[in-house]
């Protein structure tokens, strides 16, 4: 028994060193998670105390969950709480079935060039920043000036004010994401329609289904183990709404329907200094969220796909 | 091919071609419409609304932008912080990718489970920050590079990439003597041409959009990059900001100069998009399929 483990010991240090090199070039990547990933994780410790910076973590005063307490009991809790629910549902409910369309149309184009172009074409905004999304629709929906408020003006409209209306703020969000992202989220659902047997379109025209026909009874629940699929990890995303983007976004005239998580922590820690109580709002997020990526994931391999980790 | 020259596939064909092109022309409409706006003079901006073609061109805006040291300056920022980040990404990222890739590698499974550890949970921003703050990195352009050297999801694509490559590589080169770092820098990344290309060109495109870096670890302005002076002129020109940091260096930027700046940070994305477009989708696949 102990010859055994001395043998297997052994050979791991054999292996080690025959492999030194190998370990040498993954040191750097190593440190850099232990340093910038790791470290941080630790750093979590600061929620539960009244942290000083110059005290530092062993110093600072112990709490408990003071913080947390004070968080869930904040009436900014239940509005962060609400407008991510929201604007999560917005996603799910306007967002989500758009590239899953666009591509069953994309699929039915015969004409590869004109295909190529059109996808070309909508994949691009996805490579602009958020900065230069909201940007050109600054400038685009600006008040004075804006070239749709003035389309309105001259079809007789009343001016929108898209940009400083906080009834505007949702749509805006929202329209945003589609623009960048839709043509992108195709190439996933493209290749599971590329993986569909041909032979059951040629079924389907024997039977004199049409071609509108066949995209809604063979295409659509070809593919329907790769939405639900899609559909179930987007859910374990709830709380990844975007620190950018709606930062970007965020003025003192709409907080109240946008401050999600991300931007509050951001505010608090960051411009506000209060080091404890944004580390704990983002501890509670981080936490909920790894839970909800862990349960998004054993479903979607229960449901018999490869989950994504 | 029975039915496909009927009428009813004829008419589908059309409508279908008909709405993804409306769907491709609303998606660069913006594009276009900026680019176009930016050669407008402010007055025709202010006095009657065109969507592609102003009636005067004028080059004023762009004039105007690089008249002060403001711009050109922030763009040196972003080339430079692109530059580097890069090779030091890739460098990094190829390295931990292919030593993760060698199946005869005792603990790679423990290893391979601390990088993904990290895109399931982060110790969160204000963390973070205190870290980049203990490593001295607070208002140097290497608070940009150094806390994001390897998106583990990047490193993913590659070690795939890798791992596919022929066994019978590894072993001509170590026949030829070669080391490790040898096979890598000699056989493994010549071999992995496309690969590195697509994900050089994910880097860049990443570091050139760097924003909440930015703001959260470079205090002084005239440190920006461009992505960050970008937001000062079109968001806070309109009065409206949450923070304290206001633009000061210039009155209130007119239409068209906005439009212009917009035009020179999304020009870079704009040239390098051809050479991205060729590999991505097969990359982008590659990373949510096989990891």
């Amino acid at each position: 028994m102990s010859n055994q483990l001395a043998t297997n010991k052994g050979s791991l240090l054999r292996s080690i060193r025959k492999n030194k090199l190998i370990y040498l070039m993954i040191f750097p990547g190593l440190l850099y998670i232990l340093i910038y990933k790791y470290i941080p994780m630790y750093g979590l410790i600061i929620s539960f105390q009244n942290y000083k910076p110059y005290k530092g973590i062993m110093g600072s005063e112990w709490v408990g969950f003071e913080h947390f307490t004070r968080l869930f009991n904040s009436p900014d809790f239940w509005m962060i709480f609400s407008n991510t629910l929201i604007l999560f549902g917005l996603q799910l409910l306007i967002y989500f079935p758009i590239p899953i369309i666009l591509a069953i149309m994309l699929n039915e184009l015969r004409n590869e060039i004109y295909k190529k172009t059109v996808q070309t074409l909508i994949y691009l905004p996805h490579f602009m920043s958020w900065v230069i999304v909201v940007s050109i629709s600054f400038v685009i929906f600006t008040f004075d000036g804006g070239i749709i408020n003035g389309m309105l003006e001259s079809l007789g409209f009343s001016k929108i004010n898209f940009l400083l209306s906080s009834d505007w703020f949702r749509p805006m969000y929202i329209l945003q994401i589609i623009w960048r992202e839709a043509g992108w989220g195709t190439i996933v659902f493209l290749a599971a329609i590329a993986a569909v047997d041909p032979q059951l379109y040629e079924a389907a025209k024997m039977d004199g289904a049409s071609r509108f026909r066949q995209m809604i009874s063979i295409t659509l629940p070809s593919i329907k183990s790769v939405i639900i699929v899609l559909l179930i990890l987007k859910i374990g995303d709830v709380l990844e709404l975007g620190f950018e983007h709606v930062y970007l976004l965020l003025n003192s005239t709409n907080r109240h329907v946008a401050e999600i998580f991300d931007t509050y922590v951001y505010v608090s820690g960051i411009l506000q200094g209060q080091f404890s109580y944004s580390t704990a709002v983002g501890f509670f997020k981080g936490f909920v969220g790894l839970i909800l990526v862990l349960l998004a994931n054993w479903l979607a391999k229960r449901y018999g796909e490869e989950g994504i980790y | 091919m029975v039915g496909d020259k009927s009428w009813g596939s004829r008419i589908f064909s059309f409508t279908n071609g008909l709405l993804l092109a409306i769907v491709a022309l609303v998606t660069v409409l913006p594009f276009i419409h900026v680019f176009a706006s930016s050669f407008a003079t402010a007055g025709e901006l202010a006095a009657k609304k065109f969507l592609l073609v102003p009636t005067t061109f004028t080059f004023d805006a762009y004039k105007y932008i690089f008249s002060t040291s403001t711009l050109p300056r922030a763009l040196f920022v972003s080339i430079f912080v692109t530059v580097v980040g890069t090779v030091w990404s890739m460098l990094i990222s190829s390295l931990t990718a292919y030593g993760l890739s060698r199946k005869d590698l005792a603990g790679r499974n423990t290893l391979m489970f601390l990088f993904v550890f990290t895109m399931l949970f982060s110790g969160g921003m204000i963390p973070t920050f205190l870290v980049v703050q203990e490593t001295g990195l607070l208002n140097s352009y290497l608070s940009l590079i150094v806390p994001v050297s390897i998106n583990v999801f990047n490193m993913i694509i590659l070690r795939t990439f890798f791992q596919g490559l022929p066994d019978g590589l590894e072993e001509s080169g170590k026949i030829d003597g070669c080391n490790d770092f040898g096979i890598l820098l000699r056989i493994v990344i010549p071999c992995s041409m496309p690969a590195i290309a697509t994900i050089s060109l994910f880097y860049a495109v990443t570091y050139w959009n760097t924003y909440m870096h930015a703001i959260l670890y470079l205090s002084d302005a005239a440190k920006w990059p461009v992505q960050v002076l970008l937001r000062q002129i079109i968001v806070l020109a309109s009065g409206l900001n949450y923070d304290s940091a206001v633009y000061t260096d210039t009155p209130p930027p007119s239409q068209s100069v906005k439009m212009a700046v917009i035009v020179v940070a999304t020009l870079p994305v704009l040239v390098v998009y051809p050479f991205l477009q060729k590999h991505f989708a097969k990359g982008a696949l590659l990373g949510s399929i096989k990891s």
